[in-house]
């Protein structure tokens, strides 16, 4: 049944382009309350233009894009009251203290905050003890801490966080993680976080959505897309179209299909490829080649990296 | 808005480069007093050299906190523009290398706004110099040398000035100068929105300020009529009008009067305009930035 609820984000047909180059294109997609939604792709993905979009940091060619139900070019100011964010570097007053850089964010949110409650963000982020020392004594973890500290310290509903583990060790990595996970479970907040690890994503993100040189490659859940009971399938055949059909209709009707030329990936449950390749060759469908990718890089790879040969051989073919 | 003012101001103060300018002031306040305190009378004599042969001169006299201020901003005012390009011209450029443009912006507060702010920080920083140099150069001037009536040359011609004529003309003339030193900072400003790093904008605007005054005081006849009375740079030093007075039948000079007030404030309409102009500019290119640091 679908929600009565709007989305937090909903973003329609957005598109950006920075004179030939194509930073996104064509991008449509939504967020609900209370998720934690992973944006995925490689460097130059246009994970983070979409991010400075929303931002409003950099302006859109074309596309909607409503935050809180509020169109985000005509309620600017309502909606970024209710937003915090990291966006790549956390780049804060180096010559600054910790707890005046929060102070000067905060007040720049909207009134004062009181000093308890910097204080109480700062402890929340590790740093309590640092309150009083420069940025610039910092290392790149703090810093990343105090980043976030800076997002959340006007109790925000929604909180962006792009590439929010980049330069951190692992311990620094589980901490954010579980800030993220925190923050959704106990707090009530929407958190959108990107990463180009996907490993990353899968541990904290509901619902995720891939990008690849600008242009959406997957969106769904976590469990759906990356099933470990499912697997990805690739089936080369001679006349996809037909074999598209039949899968359609077929008893093992995979959860997701993406056509390129002359092949089809889809995901289906492991157990079922027996059967499957045995009605493939009884239906007398020309099979040039199936394969199974083994792990979720690979089918994240698969998915980008296809997608890339896709469009070069178009390139060429033009 | 006052709260973003209290902000942006707290940033600006609390940068130890912030007093790197008002160092710098001080410094060459101190060196000009301490040189004319110990060797005046050399310096007088030697600007003085074509009267000395007709007219007795009183040096002592004539060297007094007055002419000390007025011979110190004569020199200085020329060189303030670089300390205040220091801090126009960093202050997007530098937030957009700090990385902190992008955490501003994304905070509820519009970008007219913000630009708004970042201007009236500026010259509120400029105005705090010229109180600075005010304070040095003239009250401390006054201490060291006294007060007296004050002699201005002009045109080989000496002006003597009443002493008691002679404050409020200075403050007239400070009030001049935080406009035309604010019109260099709205010049670094609207530069400074450019550029992702301090640097361009700072060396552009001293550049600017550099060739457009060389070419105010050529004297080019094809420019003197054309070109030059539109250049902010040839009204600069327009705050030594408030220096020169009426003269009355005998040829004194008429205390409580400013000889050619429409033409100072006809300078001072263009120096507003040109302000106008740049942070006009700079808020619409701002506006539309695609904030990519």
């Amino acid at each position: 049944m679908p929600s009565s609820i709007p989305p937090i984000i909903k973003v329609d047909r957005l598109s950006k382009y920075f004179g030939d180059i194509r930073a996104v294109e064509n991008l449509s997609f939504s967020v609900n309350q209370g998720d934690i939604y992973g944006f995925l792709g490689q460097n130059g993905a246009g994970k983070s233009t979409t991010i400075r979009m929303l931002l409003t940091l950099i302006r859109p060619d074309a596309g909607e894009i409503e935050l809180f139900g509020m169109n985000l070019r005509t309620h600017r100011r309502e909606i970024l009251m209710q937003v915090g964010a990291v966006i790549e570097r956390p780049d804060l007053y180096k010559y600054l203290t910790a707890y005046e850089n929060l102070s000067l964010f905060a007040r720049m949110s909207g009134g004062s905050v009181p000093r308890k409650r910097l204080m109480e963000q700062l402890e929340q982020v590790g740093l309590a003890e640092r309150a009083h020392h420069k940025v610039k004594t910092f290392s790149q973890g703090m810093k990343q801490r105090l980043g976030i500290g800076v997002a959340l310290v006007n109790d925000p509903k929604l909180v962006i966080l792009d590439e929010p583990t980049n330069g951190l060790d692992p311990q620094g990595i589980a901490d954010i993680r579980n800030l993220i996970l925190h923050l959704s479970r106990s707090r009530g907040k929407t958190v959108l976080v990107s990463s180009h690890l996907l490993s990353e994503m899968e541990l904290i993100a509901g619902r995720m959505l891939i990008m690849d040189r600008g242009k959406k490659i997957v969106e769904g859940p976590v469990g759906e897309l990356f099933d470990p009971a499912q697997t990805v399938v690739e089936l080369d055949t001679a006349d996809p179209a037909n074999t598209l059909e039949w899968i359609m209709r077929s008893p093992w009707q995979p959860f997701f299909r993406e056509r390129r030329q002359q092949q089809l990936i889809f995901k289906m449950d492991k157990t079922k490829i027996p059967d499957f390749t045995a009605g493939l060759v009884q239906q007398g469908i020309r099979v040039m080649g199936i394969r199974q990718r083994h792990s979720l890089e690979e089918y994240f790879l698969s998915l980008t990296i296809a997608n890339q040969h896709v469009e070069t051989f178009t390139d060429r073919t033009v | 808005m006052w709260r973003l003012l209290q902000i942006e101001l707290f940033k600006i103060f609390k940068r130890p480069r912030t007093y790197i300018s008002f160092a710098a002031i001080a410094g060459m306040v101190l060196i000009i007093q301490l040189g004319l305190k110990f060797d005046g009378k050399s310096y007088l004599q030697l600007m003085m050299s074509s009267l000395s042969d007709s007219f007795y001169i009183p040096y002592g006299m004539i060297l007094n906190g007055y002419l000390v201020a007025f011979i110190i901003l004569n020199t200085l005012l020329i060189h303030v523009p670089l300390l205040v390009a220091l801090v126009a011209g960093d202050i997007v450029a530098g937030e957009a290398n700090m990385g902190t443009l992008r955490l501003l912006i994304t905070r509820p507060v519009s970008r007219t706004q913000l630009m708004l702010v970042k201007f009236a920080a500026s010259v509120i920083y400029t105005a705090l110099l010229l109180i600075w140099m005010a304070l040095l150069a003239l009250f401390l001037s006054m201490l060291f040398f006294g007060t007296n009536d004050m002699l201005v040359a002009r045109n080989e011609v000496m002006e003597q000035i009443g002493k008691n004529d002679v404050l409020w003309r200075y403050l007239a003339a400070f009030g001049y100068a935080s406009v035309a030193l604010s019109t260099v900072a709205a010049l670094a400003f609207l530069l400074s929105v450019f550029a992702e790093n301090s640097i361009g904008p700072i060396v552009s605007t001293i550049s600017i300020v550099i060739v457009l005054t060389i070419l105010s005081e050529m004297k080019i006849p094809l420019y003197d009529d054309t070109v030059k009375p539109w250049l902010f740079t040839s009204h600069m030093l327009a705050w030594k009008g408030f220096f020169y007075s009426k003269s009355n039948g005998e040829g004194s000079a008429i205390p409580g009067t400013v000889e050619n007030l429409p033409a100072i404030l006809r300078s001072l309409a263009i120096l507003l305009a040109y302000i106008v102009l740049f942070v006009a500019t700079a808020i619409a290119v701002f506006r539309r930035k695609d904030i990519l640091t």
